[in-house]
Protein backbone atom coordinates (compact mmCIF):
# COMPACT_ATOMS: atom_id res chain seq x y z
CA UNK A 1 0.00 0.00 0.00
CA UNK A 2 2.77 2.57 1.27
CA UNK A 3 4.85 0.93 -1.81
CA UNK A 4 2.05 1.62 -4.49
CA UNK A 5 1.86 5.66 -2.90
CA UNK A 6 5.15 6.02 -3.18
CA UNK A 7 5.46 5.08 -7.00
CA UNK A 8 2.23 6.72 -8.06
CA UNK A 9 3.74 9.94 -6.05
CA UNK A 10 7.13 9.76 -7.41
CA UNK A 11 5.40 9.24 -11.39
CA UNK A 12 3.67 11.93 -10.81
CA UNK A 13 6.17 14.56 -10.06
CA UNK A 14 8.78 12.92 -12.08
CA UNK A 15 12.47 14.36 -11.70
CA UNK A 16 11.41 16.48 -8.42
CA UNK A 17 10.46 14.58 -6.54
CA UNK A 18 13.95 13.32 -5.04
CA UNK A 19 13.76 17.14 -3.44
CA UNK A 20 9.95 16.99 -2.70
CA UNK A 21 10.24 13.35 -0.89
CA UNK A 22 13.09 15.23 1.14
CA UNK A 23 11.01 18.12 1.91
CA UNK A 24 8.29 15.93 3.02
CA UNK A 25 10.71 13.76 5.21
CA UNK A 26 11.37 17.27 6.72
CA UNK A 27 7.86 18.11 7.24
CA UNK A 28 6.89 14.84 8.43
CA UNK A 29 9.97 15.08 11.47
CA UNK A 30 9.39 18.54 12.34
CA UNK A 31 5.62 18.57 13.11
CA UNK A 32 5.88 16.01 15.65
CA UNK A 33 9.19 17.69 16.51
CA UNK A 34 7.69 20.76 17.47
CA UNK A 35 4.67 19.06 19.00
CA UNK A 36 7.19 17.18 21.27
CA UNK A 37 8.63 20.25 22.71
CA UNK A 38 5.36 22.40 23.58
CA UNK A 39 3.86 19.24 25.26
CA UNK A 40 7.42 18.65 26.75
CA UNK A 41 7.01 22.55 28.72
CA UNK A 42 3.64 21.06 29.27
CA UNK A 43 5.35 18.53 31.06
CA UNK A 44 7.95 19.77 32.61
CA UNK A 45 5.43 22.63 34.55
CA UNK A 46 2.96 19.61 35.70
CA UNK A 47 5.63 17.16 36.92
CA UNK A 48 7.49 19.61 38.23
CA UNK A 49 4.41 20.74 40.04
CA UNK A 50 3.37 17.56 41.31
CA UNK A 51 7.46 16.99 42.84
CA UNK A 52 6.72 20.12 44.43
CA UNK A 53 2.74 19.03 45.67
CA UNK A 54 1.20 21.66 43.71
CA UNK A 55 -1.06 21.00 40.54
CA UNK A 56 0.49 22.70 37.79
CA UNK A 57 -1.54 24.65 34.80
CA UNK A 58 -4.67 23.71 34.78
CA UNK A 59 -6.86 26.43 33.69
CA UNK A 60 -6.68 26.44 29.75
CA UNK A 61 -8.40 23.17 27.54
CA UNK A 62 -9.34 20.46 29.49
CA UNK A 63 -6.97 19.68 32.58
CA UNK A 64 -4.89 22.58 30.81
CA UNK A 65 -4.13 20.76 27.57
CA UNK A 66 -4.06 23.49 25.42
CA UNK A 67 -1.69 25.64 27.83
CA UNK A 68 1.28 24.96 25.27
CA UNK A 69 -1.04 26.51 22.41
CA UNK A 70 -2.07 29.26 24.62
CA UNK A 71 1.81 29.71 25.38
CA UNK A 72 2.82 29.88 21.58
CA UNK A 73 -0.06 32.03 20.85
CA UNK A 74 1.07 34.72 23.21
CA UNK A 75 5.03 34.88 22.46
CA UNK A 76 3.50 35.50 18.76
CA UNK A 77 1.68 38.09 19.14
CA UNK A 78 4.34 40.12 21.49
CA UNK A 79 6.54 42.96 20.16
CA UNK A 80 9.72 42.08 19.61
CA UNK A 81 11.53 44.46 21.45
CA UNK A 82 14.90 46.03 20.31
CA UNK A 83 17.49 47.91 22.42
CA UNK A 84 18.43 51.25 21.69
CA UNK A 85 22.45 50.57 21.34
CA UNK A 86 22.07 46.71 20.60
CA UNK A 87 23.68 46.01 17.25
CA UNK A 88 20.51 45.17 15.20
CA UNK A 89 21.73 42.12 12.69
CA UNK A 90 23.28 40.30 15.53
CA UNK A 91 20.44 40.58 17.54
CA UNK A 92 18.38 39.18 15.32
CA UNK A 93 20.84 36.51 13.91
CA UNK A 94 21.35 35.27 17.55
CA UNK A 95 18.28 33.19 18.17
CA UNK A 96 18.11 31.89 14.73
CA UNK A 97 21.56 30.61 14.80
CA UNK A 98 20.26 28.98 18.01
CA UNK A 99 17.41 27.23 16.20
CA UNK A 100 19.31 26.31 13.56
CA UNK A 101 21.31 23.45 14.74
CA UNK A 102 19.10 22.24 17.73
CA UNK A 103 16.20 21.44 14.30
CA UNK A 104 19.75 20.36 11.62
CA UNK A 105 20.58 17.63 14.18
CA UNK A 106 17.94 15.72 13.56
CA UNK A 107 19.07 15.32 9.92
CA UNK A 108 21.11 12.85 11.09
CA UNK A 109 19.33 10.24 13.28
CA UNK A 110 17.75 6.82 12.44
CA UNK A 111 14.63 6.31 13.70
CA UNK A 112 14.13 2.94 12.81
CA UNK A 113 15.73 0.20 10.65
CA UNK A 114 15.62 1.96 7.44
CA UNK A 115 14.13 5.08 9.09
CA UNK A 116 16.42 8.35 8.11
CA UNK A 117 16.81 11.45 6.66
CA UNK A 118 20.38 11.46 5.64
CA UNK A 119 22.07 8.31 6.42
CA UNK A 120 25.38 9.35 6.87
CA UNK A 121 29.04 7.15 6.88
CA UNK A 122 30.22 9.63 9.00
CA UNK A 123 27.00 10.49 10.95
CA UNK A 124 28.27 10.91 14.07
CA UNK A 125 30.91 13.30 13.23
CA UNK A 126 28.25 15.51 11.04
CA UNK A 127 26.13 15.22 14.57
CA UNK A 128 28.68 16.72 16.86
CA UNK A 129 29.90 19.11 14.29
CA UNK A 130 26.13 20.95 14.24
CA UNK A 131 25.70 20.50 17.97
CA UNK A 132 29.18 22.02 18.74
CA UNK A 133 27.38 25.37 16.06
CA UNK A 134 24.94 25.76 19.00
CA UNK A 135 27.09 27.96 21.33
CA UNK A 136 26.77 30.72 18.69
CA UNK A 137 23.45 31.54 18.90
CA UNK A 138 24.01 32.37 22.57
CA UNK A 139 27.40 34.31 22.34
CA UNK A 140 25.89 36.03 19.27
CA UNK A 141 22.50 37.19 21.35
CA UNK A 142 24.47 37.85 24.43
CA UNK A 143 27.22 40.13 22.95
CA UNK A 144 24.51 41.68 20.42
CA UNK A 145 22.31 42.89 23.31
CA UNK A 146 25.14 45.50 24.36
CA UNK A 147 23.65 44.60 28.05
CA UNK A 148 25.87 43.38 31.26
CA UNK A 149 24.06 40.57 32.39
CA UNK A 150 23.45 39.00 28.78
CA UNK A 151 27.41 39.54 28.06
CA UNK A 152 27.26 37.61 31.34
CA UNK A 153 25.50 34.90 30.24
CA UNK A 154 27.42 34.98 26.90
CA UNK A 155 30.84 34.40 28.41
CA UNK A 156 30.10 31.94 30.77
CA UNK A 157 28.10 29.82 27.95
CA UNK A 158 30.74 29.69 25.67
CA UNK A 159 33.28 28.42 28.45
CA UNK A 160 30.86 25.90 29.72
CA UNK A 161 29.51 24.21 26.44
CA UNK A 162 33.12 24.31 24.96
CA UNK A 163 34.16 22.31 28.28
CA UNK A 164 31.15 19.63 28.23
CA UNK A 165 30.94 19.25 24.56
CA UNK A 166 35.00 17.45 25.35
CA UNK A 167 33.58 15.28 27.40
CA UNK A 168 30.97 14.35 25.33
CA UNK A 169 33.22 13.81 22.50
CA UNK A 170 35.22 11.68 24.61
CA UNK A 171 32.61 9.73 25.79
CA UNK A 172 31.47 8.94 22.46
CA UNK A 173 35.00 7.44 21.10
CA UNK A 174 34.50 3.99 23.21
CA UNK A 175 31.09 3.63 21.79
CA UNK A 176 32.95 4.18 18.49
CA UNK A 177 35.32 1.80 18.60
CA UNK A 178 33.16 -0.85 19.78
CA UNK A 179 30.74 -0.23 16.63
CA UNK A 180 33.48 0.62 14.78
CA UNK A 181 32.10 2.87 12.19
CA UNK A 182 30.73 6.78 13.13
CA UNK A 183 27.28 5.42 10.95
CA UNK A 184 24.24 5.26 13.41
CA UNK A 185 22.57 2.30 11.72
CA UNK A 186 26.30 0.58 12.65
CA UNK A 187 26.06 1.93 16.11
CA UNK A 188 22.59 0.45 16.96
CA UNK A 189 23.63 -3.05 15.17
CA UNK A 190 26.69 -3.67 17.11
CA UNK A 191 24.57 -3.85 20.18
CA UNK A 192 22.14 -5.76 18.82
CA UNK A 193 24.62 -8.96 19.17
CA UNK A 194 26.18 -10.82 21.94
CA UNK A 195 25.71 -13.72 24.23
CA UNK A 196 22.88 -12.36 26.10
CA UNK A 197 21.07 -10.74 22.83
CA UNK A 198 21.14 -14.41 21.53
CA UNK A 199 19.62 -15.29 25.00
CA UNK A 200 16.41 -12.92 23.76
CA UNK A 201 18.11 -10.54 26.62
CA UNK A 202 18.68 -7.97 24.42
CA UNK A 203 18.57 -5.15 27.05
CA UNK A 204 21.96 -6.77 28.92
CA UNK A 205 23.84 -6.23 25.46
CA UNK A 206 23.62 -3.06 24.91
CA UNK A 207 26.36 -0.15 25.36
CA UNK A 208 25.30 0.24 28.73
CA UNK A 209 26.31 -1.88 30.66
CA UNK A 210 30.32 -2.55 29.70
CA UNK A 211 30.32 1.71 29.05
CA UNK A 212 28.30 2.07 32.45
CA UNK A 213 30.70 5.09 33.78
CA UNK A 214 30.40 6.65 30.20
CA UNK A 215 26.58 6.52 29.41
CA UNK A 216 26.72 8.41 32.72
CA UNK A 217 29.19 11.17 31.41
CA UNK A 218 27.48 11.56 28.85
CA UNK A 219 24.17 12.31 29.95
CA UNK A 220 25.06 14.68 32.68
CA UNK A 221 27.28 16.53 29.94
CA UNK A 222 24.21 16.49 28.32
CA UNK A 223 22.33 18.16 30.52
CA UNK A 224 24.89 20.51 30.98
CA UNK A 225 25.18 21.05 27.01
CA UNK A 226 22.07 22.01 27.01
CA UNK A 227 22.13 24.61 29.85
CA UNK A 228 19.52 22.81 31.76
CA UNK A 229 19.65 22.63 35.96
CA UNK A 230 21.83 21.96 37.79
CA UNK A 231 24.26 23.34 35.16
CA UNK A 232 22.12 26.58 34.19
CA UNK A 233 23.77 29.38 35.25
CA UNK A 234 23.99 30.70 31.89
CA UNK A 235 20.75 31.86 32.42
CA UNK A 236 21.00 31.91 36.18
CA UNK A 237 18.23 33.72 37.62
CA UNK A 238 19.03 34.42 40.83
CA UNK A 239 22.29 36.17 39.88
CA UNK A 240 21.77 37.34 36.07
CA UNK A 241 18.22 37.54 35.57
CA UNK A 242 18.19 35.38 32.34
CA UNK A 243 21.31 35.43 30.94
CA UNK A 244 21.60 35.71 26.92
CA UNK A 245 17.86 36.09 26.93
CA UNK A 246 17.13 39.71 29.10
CA UNK A 247 16.52 41.63 26.04
CA UNK A 248 14.33 39.53 23.97
CA UNK A 249 10.89 39.44 24.08
CA UNK A 250 8.26 37.69 21.99
CA UNK A 251 9.01 34.96 19.48
CA UNK A 252 12.68 35.92 19.22
CA UNK A 253 12.78 35.06 22.98
CA UNK A 254 10.54 32.26 22.09
CA UNK A 255 13.24 30.48 19.65
CA UNK A 256 15.46 30.12 22.16
CA UNK A 257 12.95 28.09 24.26
CA UNK A 258 12.44 26.13 21.16
CA UNK A 259 15.92 24.87 20.65
CA UNK A 260 16.71 24.79 24.29
CA UNK A 261 13.81 22.05 24.27
CA UNK A 262 14.52 20.62 20.99
CA UNK A 263 18.28 19.96 22.46
CA UNK A 264 16.85 18.20 25.14
CA UNK A 265 14.92 15.92 23.08
CA UNK A 266 17.75 15.52 21.22
CA UNK A 267 20.20 14.45 23.94
CA UNK A 268 17.59 11.90 25.09
CA UNK A 269 17.51 10.33 21.51
CA UNK A 270 21.07 10.35 21.29
CA UNK A 271 21.84 9.03 25.00
CA UNK A 272 18.94 6.11 23.75
CA UNK A 273 20.85 5.15 20.41
CA UNK A 274 24.49 5.51 21.68
CA UNK A 275 23.66 3.68 24.93
CA UNK A 276 20.75 1.86 25.13
CA UNK A 277 20.14 0.26 21.90
CA UNK A 278 17.98 3.02 19.75
CA UNK A 279 15.18 1.21 18.78
CA UNK A 280 15.83 -2.00 19.65
CA UNK A 281 13.52 -4.46 21.67
CA UNK A 282 14.80 -4.84 25.51
CA UNK A 283 13.37 -8.65 24.90
CA UNK A 284 13.67 -11.36 22.59
CA UNK A 285 10.10 -12.29 22.35
CA UNK A 286 8.88 -8.19 21.56
CA UNK A 287 9.11 -7.11 17.79
CA UNK A 288 12.13 -3.71 17.67
CA UNK A 289 10.66 -0.34 16.36
CA UNK A 290 10.38 3.25 16.84
CA UNK A 291 8.17 3.28 19.99
CA UNK A 292 10.90 1.81 21.74
CA UNK A 293 12.70 4.03 20.72
CA UNK A 294 10.59 7.23 21.59
CA UNK A 295 9.85 5.67 25.01
CA UNK A 296 13.89 5.69 26.01
CA UNK A 297 13.82 8.99 25.00
CA UNK A 298 10.73 9.94 26.95
CA UNK A 299 12.57 8.38 30.31
CA UNK A 300 15.96 10.42 29.74
CA UNK A 301 13.28 13.57 29.09
CA UNK A 302 11.94 12.40 32.86
CA UNK A 303 14.88 12.81 34.00
CA UNK A 304 15.72 15.85 32.88
CA UNK A 305 12.53 17.43 34.71
CA UNK A 306 13.71 15.01 37.27
CA UNK A 307 16.93 16.66 37.79
CA UNK A 308 15.56 20.36 37.39
CA UNK A 309 12.89 19.31 40.58
CA UNK A 310 15.75 17.66 42.60
CA UNK A 311 19.20 19.62 42.70
CA UNK A 312 20.15 23.07 43.49
CA UNK A 313 22.36 24.90 40.63
CA UNK A 314 26.30 24.40 40.88
CA UNK A 315 28.56 27.20 41.45
CA UNK A 316 30.54 27.70 38.32
CA UNK A 317 33.83 26.68 39.56
CA UNK A 318 32.34 23.26 40.07
CA UNK A 319 30.81 22.96 37.18
CA UNK A 320 34.18 23.36 35.55
CA UNK A 321 35.82 21.33 38.05
CA UNK A 322 33.26 18.39 37.26
CA UNK A 323 33.87 18.95 33.42
CA UNK A 324 37.59 18.77 33.44
CA UNK A 325 38.71 17.01 36.44
CA UNK A 326 36.18 14.57 36.90
CA UNK A 327 34.12 13.43 33.60
CA UNK A 328 37.42 14.26 30.79
CA UNK A 329 39.46 11.85 33.56
CA UNK A 330 36.93 9.07 33.57
CA UNK A 331 36.52 8.84 29.58
CA UNK A 332 40.11 8.72 29.24
CA UNK A 333 40.85 5.94 31.93
CA UNK A 334 37.65 3.80 30.28
CA UNK A 335 38.98 4.47 27.25
CA UNK A 336 42.12 2.62 28.14
CA UNK A 337 39.91 0.04 29.89
CA UNK A 338 37.68 -0.94 26.73
CA UNK A 339 40.84 -0.81 24.72
CA UNK A 340 42.63 -3.64 26.43
CA UNK A 341 39.37 -5.28 27.02
CA UNK A 342 39.15 -5.63 23.35
CA UNK A 343 42.30 -6.50 22.56
CA UNK A 344 42.25 -9.54 25.19
CA UNK A 345 41.49 -12.73 24.68
CA UNK A 346 37.92 -11.61 27.27
CA UNK A 347 36.82 -9.60 24.49
CA UNK A 348 32.94 -9.70 23.77
CA UNK A 349 32.53 -7.87 20.84
CA UNK A 350 33.77 -10.47 18.75
CA UNK B 1 26.00 24.62 -16.50
CA UNK B 2 25.88 22.01 -14.16
CA UNK B 3 23.97 22.24 -10.63
CA UNK B 4 27.55 21.38 -8.75
CA UNK B 5 29.10 24.13 -10.60
CA UNK B 6 26.29 26.78 -9.36
CA UNK B 7 26.73 25.73 -5.60
CA UNK B 8 30.68 26.27 -5.76
CA UNK B 9 30.22 29.42 -7.36
CA UNK B 10 27.65 30.33 -4.30
CA UNK B 11 30.30 28.98 -1.46
CA UNK B 12 33.44 30.32 -3.65
CA UNK B 13 31.44 33.89 -3.75
CA UNK B 14 30.07 33.89 -0.15
CA UNK B 15 33.68 32.62 1.11
CA UNK B 16 35.72 35.35 -0.81
CA UNK B 17 33.07 37.83 0.68
CA UNK B 18 33.82 36.85 3.89
CA UNK B 19 37.12 36.81 3.86
CA UNK B 20 37.18 40.29 2.57
CA UNK B 21 35.13 41.35 5.31
CA UNK B 22 37.50 39.86 7.91
CA UNK B 23 39.93 42.14 6.97
CA UNK B 24 37.32 45.51 6.10
CA UNK B 25 35.21 45.84 8.85
CA UNK B 26 36.33 47.95 12.22
CA UNK B 27 35.05 46.17 14.20
CA UNK B 28 36.47 42.68 15.41
CA UNK B 29 33.51 40.88 16.23
CA UNK B 30 32.26 41.14 13.39
CA UNK B 31 35.22 39.82 11.60
CA UNK B 32 35.96 37.07 13.46
CA UNK B 33 31.84 36.18 12.85
CA UNK B 34 33.00 36.65 9.23
CA UNK B 35 35.68 34.07 9.65
CA UNK B 36 33.43 32.10 11.05
CA UNK B 37 31.17 32.51 7.83
CA UNK B 38 34.38 32.11 5.61
CA UNK B 39 35.23 28.93 7.03
CA UNK B 40 32.02 27.31 6.67
CA UNK B 41 31.78 28.27 2.84
CA UNK B 42 34.96 26.78 2.79
CA UNK B 43 33.69 23.53 4.19
CA UNK B 44 30.68 23.65 1.95
CA UNK B 45 33.17 23.55 -0.97
CA UNK B 46 35.30 20.95 0.24
CA UNK B 47 31.35 18.83 0.57
CA UNK B 48 31.50 19.39 -3.07
CA UNK B 49 34.93 17.71 -3.81
CA UNK B 50 33.43 14.68 -2.05
CA UNK B 51 36.52 15.39 1.47
CA UNK B 52 33.32 15.06 3.85
CA UNK B 53 35.20 13.94 6.40
CA UNK B 54 37.95 16.94 6.52
CA UNK B 55 34.87 19.49 5.70
CA UNK B 56 33.02 18.28 9.11
CA UNK B 57 36.62 17.95 10.97
CA UNK B 58 36.58 21.75 9.62
CA UNK B 59 33.67 22.90 11.05
CA UNK B 60 33.70 20.57 14.34
CA UNK B 61 37.60 22.17 14.66
CA UNK B 62 37.64 25.71 14.09
CA UNK B 63 34.10 26.77 13.83
CA UNK B 64 33.29 24.81 17.14
CA UNK B 65 35.94 25.24 18.69
CA UNK B 66 38.96 27.44 17.84
CA UNK B 67 36.38 30.27 16.71
CA UNK B 68 34.35 30.18 19.68
CA UNK B 69 37.32 30.68 22.00
CA UNK B 70 38.76 33.54 19.88
CA UNK B 71 35.12 35.07 20.23
CA UNK B 72 35.57 34.69 23.78
CA UNK B 73 38.53 36.70 23.42
CA UNK B 74 37.54 39.41 21.24
CA UNK B 75 34.99 40.26 22.85
CA UNK B 76 36.58 41.21 26.22
CA UNK B 77 39.14 42.97 24.23
CA UNK B 78 38.50 47.03 24.96
CA UNK B 79 40.13 48.03 21.36
CA UNK B 80 40.45 51.52 20.70
CA UNK B 81 40.19 52.35 16.64
CA UNK B 82 42.11 55.33 17.32
CA UNK B 83 45.26 53.92 18.95
CA UNK B 84 45.31 50.74 16.55
CA UNK B 85 45.95 53.36 13.63
CA UNK B 86 48.37 55.15 15.50
CA UNK B 87 51.50 53.61 13.76
CA UNK B 88 49.53 53.00 10.59
CA UNK B 89 52.14 55.03 8.04
CA UNK B 90 55.43 54.66 9.81
CA UNK B 91 54.78 50.84 9.32
CA UNK B 92 53.67 50.91 6.08
CA UNK B 93 56.86 50.09 3.97
CA UNK B 94 57.56 46.94 6.40
CA UNK B 95 53.58 46.05 5.50
CA UNK B 96 53.85 46.00 1.94
CA UNK B 97 57.39 43.93 1.52
CA UNK B 98 55.71 41.42 3.94
CA UNK B 99 52.81 41.32 1.54
CA UNK B 100 55.03 41.40 -1.46
CA UNK B 101 57.40 38.45 -0.13
CA UNK B 102 53.91 36.79 0.32
CA UNK B 103 52.64 37.39 -2.58
CA UNK B 104 55.87 36.21 -4.17
CA UNK B 105 55.30 32.62 -2.68
CA UNK B 106 51.99 32.45 -3.25
CA UNK B 107 53.16 32.87 -6.99
CA UNK B 108 55.20 30.23 -6.97
CA UNK B 109 53.12 27.79 -5.65
CA UNK B 110 50.15 28.37 -6.87
CA UNK B 111 51.79 28.08 -10.43
CA UNK B 112 53.80 25.35 -9.52
CA UNK B 113 53.94 21.85 -10.45
CA UNK B 114 51.68 20.70 -7.41
CA UNK B 115 48.85 23.20 -8.69
CA UNK B 116 48.81 22.20 -12.26
CA UNK B 117 45.38 21.30 -13.73
CA UNK B 118 44.89 17.69 -12.61
CA UNK B 119 42.45 15.63 -14.31
CA UNK B 120 38.67 15.50 -12.68
CA UNK B 121 39.25 12.38 -10.63
CA UNK B 122 36.24 9.84 -11.43
CA UNK B 123 33.70 10.04 -8.69
CA UNK B 124 33.86 7.87 -5.82
CA UNK B 125 30.93 5.06 -5.61
CA UNK B 126 27.98 6.12 -3.13
CA UNK B 127 29.16 3.76 -0.43
CA UNK B 128 32.88 4.81 -0.16
CA UNK B 129 33.41 5.67 3.21
CA UNK B 130 35.93 8.98 3.12
CA UNK B 131 36.53 8.51 7.16
CA UNK B 132 37.77 5.12 6.66
CA UNK B 133 40.28 6.22 3.82
CA UNK B 134 41.83 8.77 5.62
CA UNK B 135 42.37 6.37 9.13
CA UNK B 136 43.82 3.70 6.89
CA UNK B 137 46.60 6.13 5.51
CA UNK B 138 46.88 8.09 8.32
CA UNK B 139 48.03 5.43 10.32
CA UNK B 140 49.89 3.41 7.84
CA UNK B 141 51.71 5.64 5.19
CA UNK B 142 51.95 8.84 7.58
CA UNK B 143 52.04 7.47 10.91
CA UNK B 144 55.33 9.21 12.01
CA UNK B 145 54.12 12.61 10.72
CA UNK B 146 50.72 11.89 12.15
CA UNK B 147 52.56 11.47 15.58
CA UNK B 148 55.05 14.16 15.61
CA UNK B 149 52.29 16.61 15.13
CA UNK B 150 50.55 15.44 17.80
CA UNK B 151 53.52 15.58 19.90
CA UNK B 152 53.81 19.00 18.54
CA UNK B 153 50.67 20.10 19.68
CA UNK B 154 50.74 18.43 22.87
CA UNK B 155 54.63 20.64 23.54
CA UNK B 156 52.42 23.73 23.00
CA UNK B 157 49.52 22.89 24.91
CA UNK B 158 51.73 22.35 28.37
CA UNK B 159 53.70 25.08 27.09
CA UNK B 160 50.30 27.06 27.17
CA UNK B 161 49.31 25.89 30.26
CA UNK B 162 52.76 26.13 32.07
CA UNK B 163 53.07 30.04 30.76
CA UNK B 164 49.96 31.14 31.91
CA UNK B 165 50.27 29.16 35.52
CA UNK B 166 50.55 31.03 38.58
CA UNK B 167 51.30 31.07 41.86
CA UNK B 168 49.56 33.13 44.47
CA UNK B 169 52.79 34.81 46.48
CA UNK B 170 51.41 36.26 49.10
CA UNK B 171 50.12 33.32 50.31
CA UNK B 172 52.06 31.04 52.47
CA UNK B 173 52.16 27.41 51.49
CA UNK B 174 54.27 24.34 53.15
CA UNK B 175 56.62 22.51 51.05
CA UNK B 176 56.03 18.80 51.61
CA UNK B 177 60.38 18.75 50.02
CA UNK B 178 61.51 20.91 52.97
CA UNK B 179 59.64 19.61 55.61
CA UNK B 180 60.91 15.68 54.63
CA UNK B 181 64.59 17.20 54.47
CA UNK B 182 64.27 18.97 57.68
CA UNK B 183 67.23 17.25 59.80
CA UNK B 184 66.96 17.28 64.19
CA UNK B 185 69.55 19.70 64.13
CA UNK B 186 68.30 21.95 62.22
CA UNK B 187 64.94 22.30 64.84
CA UNK B 188 66.71 21.92 67.87
CA UNK B 189 69.94 22.85 69.15
CA UNK B 190 71.48 21.14 72.53
CA UNK B 191 73.49 24.10 74.13
CA UNK B 192 75.66 22.47 76.81
CA UNK B 193 76.07 25.08 79.75
CA UNK B 194 77.56 25.16 82.87
CA UNK B 195 75.78 24.88 86.07
CA UNK B 196 75.47 28.58 87.48
CA UNK B 197 77.39 28.87 91.09
CA UNK B 198 76.72 31.58 92.95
Amino acid sequence: MMESTWQTLAAWFGPAWPTIWVLLKIVLLLIPLMLSVAYLTFAERKVIGYMQVRIGPNRVGPKGWLQPIADALKLLFKEVIFPTQANKALYVIGPIMALTPALLAWVAIPYGEGMWIANMNAGVLFLLAVTSLEVYGIIIAGWASNSKYPFLGAMRASAQMVSYEVAMGFALICVLLIAGSLNFQDIVHSQAQGRFADMGLGFLSWNWLPLLPLAVVYFVSGVAETNRAPFDVVEGESEIVAGHMVEYSGMAFALFFLAEYANMILVSFLTSIFFFGGWLSPVGFLPDGLHWLVLKAAVFLFLFLWFRATFPRFRYDQIMRLGWKVFVPITLIWLFVVTVWMLSPLSIWR
Amino acid sequence: MEFQTVVFYLFGAIAVAAALGVILVRNPVHAALFLVLAFFSSAAIWLLLEAEFLAIALVLVYVGAVMVLFLFVVMMLDINIDRLREGFWSSLPLGLLVAAVLVVEMVLVLTGDFFRQWPAPAPLPADASNTADIGRVLYTVYAYPFEIAALVLLVAMVAAVSLTLRKRKDARYLDPAEQVKVKAADRLRVISMPAEKE
